[in-house]
């Protein structure tokens, strides 16, 4: 993860000195990320270019409290997920919190799509259509499963760090990660499954 | 194996599939879960195509660099305009 090895490069004490070039070498290696997570959160380009701005600001303005505990990157990520949600909220009221108590007693949904798409041949997974499909899937997850998907899987954090970046538990990660995952599968499977008829 | 006997397999199985294809489970219930796999195709479909999915999407490519005109916008607002050339 190029995360890793960007905290390494920042120097803490030059940042909160102020340093403007520093500062801005950090804004220049995170705000691609932060970027594709607002726009796959809030859904259109003016919004998550809003988020992108406010998460910056705050950053900048927030610099003298970090005390390292986490990365930049999950202090980072958990600014612009609070920006995006609350964009969201205003767009869409009816949208839940990001820290909305979702765990149902009743388990997690069976699988209902059962088809061995794994043995498709990697150009067939990966074709531009597939792609797209790929990225549909993820806009319809509902928002408090997608975070946590798009954190862990997307952006590569562990589930220690996405939990920090939610300030939920990790057992709450856990329990999303696994909703979002099953939901997805259960779509590929759907889409593949096509595939794999049409080949047939 | 009764029907009912395997459904509560599968479904205890469902609820530590994504610590599984993680990686992040003792050896010990991984052997149970391998087990389980070995009877039942069901599960192992789910547990092989849940494990291509995550793949997959791990293999997208890094963020897409934000657009030029973003970019620009974004470093006039944190008022550092006049770095935006030296740093990219
Ligand atoms: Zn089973």
């Amino acid at each position: 993860m190029p995360e890793r090895t960007l905290d390494a490069v920042y120097s803490l004490a030059a940042l909160q000195k102020g340093d403007r070039t520093e500062f801005a070498r950090l804004v220049d290696a995170y705000s691609a990320p932060i970027y594709r997570l607002a726009l796959k959160i809030v859904g259109t380009p003016q919004d998550a270019e809003d988020v992108l701005q406010e998460t910056f600001i705050k950053a900048y303005r927030n610099l003298s409290t970090f005390e390292g505990r986490s990365s930049f990157s999950t202090w980072l990520y958990r600014i612009a997920s609070n920006e995006a949600f609350m964009s969201l909220r205003r767009r869409k009221p009816e949208a839940v919190s990001v820290d909305a108590e979702i765990e149902t007693p009743d388990g997690e949904q069976e699988p209902v799509q059962i088809v061995d798409w794994c043995c498709l041949p990697e150009e067939e997974l990966l074709t531009t259509e597939s792609r797209e499909y790929l990225d549909v899937a993820i806009d319809r997850l509902p928002a408090t499963l997608r975070v946590v998907f798009l954190l862990r899987d997307i952006e590569g954090l562990s589930v220690r760090e996405t939990a920090e970046a939610l300030r939920i538990s990790e057992a709450a990660v856990k329990t999303r990660l696994l909703r979002a995952r099953l939901q997805l599968r259960e779509r590929l499977s759907q889409y593949y499954g096509e595939r794999i008829k049409e080949a047939a | 194996m009764t029907h009912t006997h395997a459904n509560t397999e599968c479904r205890k199985l469902l609820a530590s599939l994504s610590e599984y294809v993680d990686g992040a489970l003792d050896e010990s219930i991984c052997d149970v879960i391998e087990q389980h796999m070995g009877e039942c195709e069901r599960c192992e479909i789910v547990v092989d195509t849940l494990r291509k999915t995550v793949e997959l999407y791990r293999s997208l490519a890094p963020a897409p660099p934000v657009p030029d005109d973003v970019r620009a916008r974004l470093f006039a607002r944190l008022e550092l305009a006049d770095l935006l050339k030296d740093i990219s």
